[in-house]
C-alpha cells in the first residue's frame, strides 16, 4: 500500500512537471464549477435542427463545436510562437480578408448569386492561397526585416478588416447553396458538427507533419537560439517564415468554418478578438511566449478550455458586454497559476503535504 | 585567528538526483585571496551559488565576519547588501545600457537619478581603476574584457567584503589578466576578502593565498599556497594521478606529410565580413593544425570564414581536390566540415532543448527535414555519445542548459562527431573546462587525427596548442603573419611571431 501511493505520487509529480497539466488543472477546474453549479451543463440531447435532421445539442456539444476555429487556430500560433517568439495580433483580419476572397470567388461579382459561380472546392483553394500570402507578408516582416511579429503583424491587424471589404466592393455577399453551410453547421444524417471534424483534420494533419517531418525540433532550435541553428545548418528565417505561412493556412480553414456558420461575412464582427484567444490558448497550454519550446496538444486542450470558459459564462447568462471582463479575471487565475514560479511553489507545498502524510 | 570575513560550514545543497554539496566548510580571511578549485560538476558553481543566495541551503550554516549568528542570504540582493559581491563567468550586465548605468543599476536610493553625477561617479571609478571605458559609453560597444572589468568595478564599489570571482579570466588575454590581478592585489591590500573560481592553474600560483579542493561535493581540503605544488592540487581534483601530459605530444609525431598527397582542405585568399586580411590556407589528412594569436587577432574569423558562419567577400576554396562553393553552413556540413564555435553559450546549444536534441540536431538537418530520425534511433546516437564521451548526465532527456560547461562542450563535440566529418574545426573547445576534460578531449583529438580526421585546433593556452598541434598558423592584428613546424614549435617562436620580431608578413 506504501510502495503504492509512493509510485503514485511519483507519476503526479511527474505530472505536475509537465506542461499538459496546466491546461488540464484549467479544464477541471471549470468541470468541477459547472458540475456544482449545474450538472445540466453536461446533458447531451438528441434533437431535430430546423433541416429536420437528428442532431446532438447541449453545451458540450458546442463548446466542441465553436472551438474548433481557435483549436485551428493554436496550431498556427503555437509554431509561430515558438519560432519567432512573438504573436500574429492580425488573425482575426486575416480570417475576414480570406473570408471575403471566399466569398468573392463563390458569389462573383454578384453580391446576390442565383447560384454558385465556382465550385466551393475552388473557393477555398483560394482562400488557402490568399491565407498564405498574407502569413508570407508577415513572415517576411519578421523572419528577413527583423520586425518585432506583434509590431509587424499589427499592418495587417489594422488594414486586413478594410482590404476585406474592399475584396467585395463593400457588399455582403450571400452565398446561395445550402451545401455551403454544411462546413460551418451539421453535414445531413451526422449528428455531430461539421468543424468538430475539420478540427479533427487539422490536428491529425498537424501531428503526423511533427511526426513524419523535422518542423518541430527546428522550430524549437531557432527559437531558443536562432544563432547556434544557422551554425548548425539551419536558415532560421525560412523556419519562422514557414511558420507564419502555416498560421495562414490555419487561418484559412477557420475562414471556411467562419462564413459557412452565416453563409454570409461582416467584415468588421468576423473573428473579431479571436487572435488573443489564439494566443491565451498557447499561454494556457503552458508554452513560453518567448519562443522556444512548445507542446502541441497543451495549446489544442489551452483552446478548447478557453472556448469551455466563454460557453460557461454564456450559460450564466454573462451578458455578452462584461463576458470580457469576467473573462479576464479568470485569465489572470489561470496564467499566475501557469508561471513557472507558482507552480514551483506549488509543487514545493505538495511535496511538503505528501511527505507529512507519509510520517504520520 | 578572528580576522575571518566569511565561515561556511557543514553545507548541505540536493538536487533532484544529485547531492550537489555535502558537508562543505569554506573559511575566507580578511585580504587574502582563496581559490576555489575543482573540476566541472564539483560543487564551486554550487557553493557560489548558495553563498550568493541564488539557491537556498539544505544545511549547514554561514557566517559573516565577527557574528556568532548564523546569517540567511535570501536572495543575490540581500548577499550584496550583506557586502558579499559576485562577478560571474558569463557577464550578467546589460548590454544596451551605458557603463555608468550598469554600474549604478539597481543601486539608487531614490527614485530620482542624477546623471550627471552618475557617470562622474562611475568616470571616477573607471579612472581609478584604469579600466578603458566611458561611463556613457553603451556597453555592448566594449570588448568582453572590457565589460568585465565593468562588472568588477560594479562589483568593487558595492563596499564589499567579499568578492567572488566566477572564471572571470576566461575571456581575458593576457595583458588584461595581469590587470585584473592588479586590481585584485589592490583589493586584497584594502582587506578585501577574494573568492577566486577559475580552471588557469598558473593563475591561482601568480595571485592566491590559500586554494580550497572540492571533488564530488565534498571537501577534500584547505590548503596554504606554498605548501601544495601543482602536479598535487591536480591530483587532489582530479582523485587520481594525473596521466603525464607530455607524453600526449608523442603519440602526435606520427604525423608526416606524405609527398603529392592532395590536402583535404584549402582556401586561397580567403577573406569574409569580419575583416580578416584575405588569406591562405590548407591541410591535410590526419593533420592537426591551429590558429593561434592573441585575442580578437581574428583566430576565430578565419575558422569561421572557411566554415561559411561569416559571409566571404573573396577566396576559393577546394575540397579533397575540388572546388566547392562554401557560403553558408549548411555547404561546409554537406562537404563534410565539422565547426565547435567558440562560444558556446550563444552559438553552440540550444539552451532547453534536451541533450538527446543537442546530439542529434546537426546530422538531422543533414539528413533533411523530411527524414526525422526515429526516437529510437536519436536515443541510440546519444546514448553512444553520452558513453563515447563520457557525458555526465541525469538522461538523455535532461535539457542541455543543466549540465556544467565542460559537459556542453563535450554534447556539443558528440553533435558534431556524429556528423562524420573527415575536417574538425574546434575553436577553444576547451575554454571554461576542467583539466580532467581538457585532457580527455585534447587525447581525443589525437586519436581522431590518427584515424585520419584532419583538425584545426584553436585554442587561448598555448600550452594547449603546442602539444595537439604539428603547425600553428599565427596571427596579429587580422593577419596571418607566419607558419611554425617542427622544432619552432616552442613557447619562445610563438611569443615572438605574435610579437612581430623577426618574421615580416
Amino acid at each position: 500500500m506504501n510502495n503504492n501511493s509512493k509510485s503514485g505520487s511519483g507519476v503526479l509529480s511527474r505530472l505536475l512537471r509537465s506542461q499538459i497539466v496546466i491546461p488540464l488543472a484549467a479544464l477541471l477546474l471549470l468541470i468541477i464549477f459547472n458540475l456544482i453549479f449545474d450538472p445540466s451543463f453536461f446533458v447531451i440531447t438528441p434533437k431535430t435542427n430546423s433541416a429536420g435532421n437528428p442532431v446532438l445539442s447541449g453545451y458540450l456539444i458546442t463548446i466542441l463545436d465553436y472551438g474548433s476555429e481557435l483549436a485551428i487556430l493554436a496550431i498556427g500560433m503555437t509554431l509561430v510562437t515558438a519560432a519567432s517568439g512573438g504573436q500574429d495580433i492580425s488573425v482575426g483580419a486575416t480570417i475576414a480578408i480570406c473570408g471575403s476572397a471566399l466569398l468573392r470567388v463563390l458569389c462573383g461579382a454578384n453580391s446576390r448569386p442565383d447560384q454558385l459561380q465556382a465550385p466551393i472546392i475552388v473557393g477555398f483553394l483560394v482562400a488557402c492561397i490568399v491565407g498564405m500570402i498574407c502569413g508570407a507578408f508577415n513572415g517576411v516582416l519578421v523572419a528577413y526585416f527583423k520586425i518585432q511579429p506583434m509590431v509587424a503583424t499589427l499592418i495587417l491587424f489594422t488594414a486586413g478588416r478594410s482590404i476585406a471589404a474592399w475584396i467585395n466592393n463593400n457588399e455582403l455577399p450571400i452565398v446561395p447553396d445550402p451545401k455551403y453551410a454544411y462546413f460551418g453547421g451539421f453535414i445531413p444524417g451526422i449528428p455531430v458538427p461539421a468543424p468538430v471534424f475539420i478540427a479533427a483534420i487539422c490536428i491529425i494533419v498537424i501531428f503526423l507533419v511533427l511526426k513524419f517531418t523535422t518542423l518541430g525540433l527546428y522550430t524549437q532550435a531557432v527559437g531558443i537560439n536562432p544563432s547556434s541553428s544557422r551554425l548548425n545548418g539551419l536558415n532560421p528565417e525560412l523556419v519562422k517564415f514557414i511558420s507564419f505561412v502555416i498560421l495562414g493556412l490555419c487561418v484559412a480553414v477557420a475562414a471556411l468554418i467562419k462564413t459557412s456558420r452565416l453563409s454570409t461575412i461582416n467584415y468588421s464582427v468576423i473573428a473579431k478578438d479571436i487572435e488573443m484567444d489564439a494566443i491565451l490558448a498557447v499561454a494556457l497550454g503552458g508554452n513560453p511566449l518567448g519562443g522556444g519550446k512548445f507542446n502541441m496538444w497543451a495549446s489544442i486542450i489551452g483552446a478548447y478550455v478557453i472556448q469551455f470558459l466563454t460557453t460557461t459564462l454564456y450559460k450564466f447568462k454573462v451578458s455578452s458586454d462584461a463576458l470580457s471582463a469576467y473573462k479576464a479575471v479568470v485569465v489572470i487565475v489561470l496564467v499566475v497559476f501557469s508561471a513557472p514560479t507558482v507552480r514551483e511553489w506549488i509543487g514545493s507545498k505538495f511535496k511538503k503535504l505528501t511527505g507529512k502524510k507519509g510520517v504520520a | 585567528m578572528g580576522n575571518e570575513v566569511l565561515k561556511m560550514r557543514g553545507i548541505d545543497k540536493v538536487f533532484p538526483g544529485v547531492r550537489a554539496l555535502q558537508n562543505v566548510d569554506f573559511t575566507l580571511c580578511k585580504g587574502e585571496i582563496h581559490a576555489l578549485m575543482g573540476e566541472n560538476g564539483a560543487g564551486k558553481s554550487t557553493l557560489i551559488k548558495v553563498l550568493t543566495g541564488v539557491y537556498p541551503k539544505d544545511g549547514g550554516d554561514i557566517f559573516l565576519g565577527e557574528n556568532l549568528e548564523p546569517v540567511t542570504i535570501k536572495s543575490p540582493q540581500d548577499a550584496q547588501n550583506q557586502g558579499i559581491s559576485t562577478v560571474y563567468q558569463e557577464i550578467t550586465l546589460c548590454p544596451n545600457l551605458s557603463v555608468a548605468e550598469n554600474m549604478f543599476i539597481g543601486r539608487q536610493k531614490g527614485s530620482i537619478q542624477n546623471w550627471k553625477k552618475m557617470n562622474e561617479a562611475a568616470g571616477a571609478i573607471l579612472n581609478e581603476l584604469t579600466i578603458p571605458a566611458k561611463p556613457t559609453q553603451q556597453l555592448a560597444s566594449c570588448s568582453i574584457a572590457v565589460q568585465q572589468m565593468v562588472a568588477i568595478a560594479r562589483a568593487v564599489d558595492m563596499d564589499c567584503k567579499v568578492l567572488i570571482l566566477d572564471e572571470p579570466t576566461s575571456s581575458l588575454d593576457e595583458q588584461e589578466v595581469e590587470k585584473l590581478f592588479k586590481l585584485m592585489r589592490d583589493l586584497k591590500a584594502k582587506g578585501v576578502g577574494i573568492i577566486f573560481v577559475t580552471h588557469f592553474l598558473d593563475q591561482v600560483y601568480e595571485v592566491c593565498d590559500k586554494i580550497t579542493v572540492l571533488r564530488d561535493g565534498q571537501l577534500v581540503g584547505e590548503y596554504e599556497i606554498k605548501d601544495l605544488p601543482r602536479v598535487q592540487l591536480v591530483s587532489k581534483m582530479l582523485g587520481k594521478e594525473l596521466d603525464d601530459m607530455s607524453d600526449i605530444k608523442s603519440e602526435n609525431a606520427t604525423y608526416e606529410k606524405k609527398e603529392g598527397e592532395t590536402p583535404v582542405f584549402t582556401a586561397k585568399n580567403l577573406s569574409s565580413t569580419e575583416a580578416v586580411h584575405p588569406f591562405d590556407f590548407h591541410i591535410n589528412k590526419g593533420e592537426v593544425n591551429g590558429f593561434t594569436g592573441l585575442l580578437g587577432s581574428g583566430r576565430s574569423e578565419c575558422v569561421r570564414a572557411i566554415f561559411g558562419a561569416d559571409r566571404n567577400l573573396s577566396g576559393e576554396k577546394t575540397k579533397d581536390g575540388k572546388q566547392v562553393k562554401i557560403s553558408k553552413p549548411i555547404d561546409a556540413m554537406k562537404k563534410g566540415i565539422a565547426y565547435l564555435p567558440e562560444d558556446r553559450k550563444v552559438d553552440g546549444i540550444v539552451g532547453d532543448l534536451s541533450v538527446r536534441d543537442n546530439i542529434v540536431l546537426a546530422y538531422q538537418v543533414l539528413k533533411g527535414a523530411l527524414h526525422p530520425f526515429s526516437k529510437a534511433e536519436a536515443y541510440k546516437f546519444a546514448d553512444e555519445y553520452i558513453k563515447l564521451l563520457d557525458i555526465k548526465t541525469a538522461s538523455a532527456d535532461t535539457p542541455i542548459k543543466s549540465l556544467s560547461g565542460g559537459n556542453q562542450q563535450k554534447v556539443i563535440l558528440a553533435r558534431w562527431l556524429l556528423t562524420h566529418p573527415d575536417y574538425l574545426i574546434l575553436d577553444e573547445p576547451t575554454r571554461g573546462i576542467d583539466v580532467g576534460t581538457k585532457v580527455d578531449i585534447q587525447k581525443l583529438v589525437l586519436k581522431l587525427a590518427s584515424e585520419g580526421m584532419a583538425v584545426t585546433f584553436i585554442s587561448s593556452e598555448t600550452d594547449e596548442m603546442l602539444r595537439t598541434c604539428s603547425r600553428l598558423i599565427v596571427m596579429r592584428d587580422r593577419h596571418v603573419v607566419g607558419e611554425l613546424t617542427g622544432d619552432d614549435l616552442n613557447q619562445n617562436k610563438i611569443m615572438s611571431t605574435i610579437a612581430g620580431g623577426e618574421k615580416n608578413e
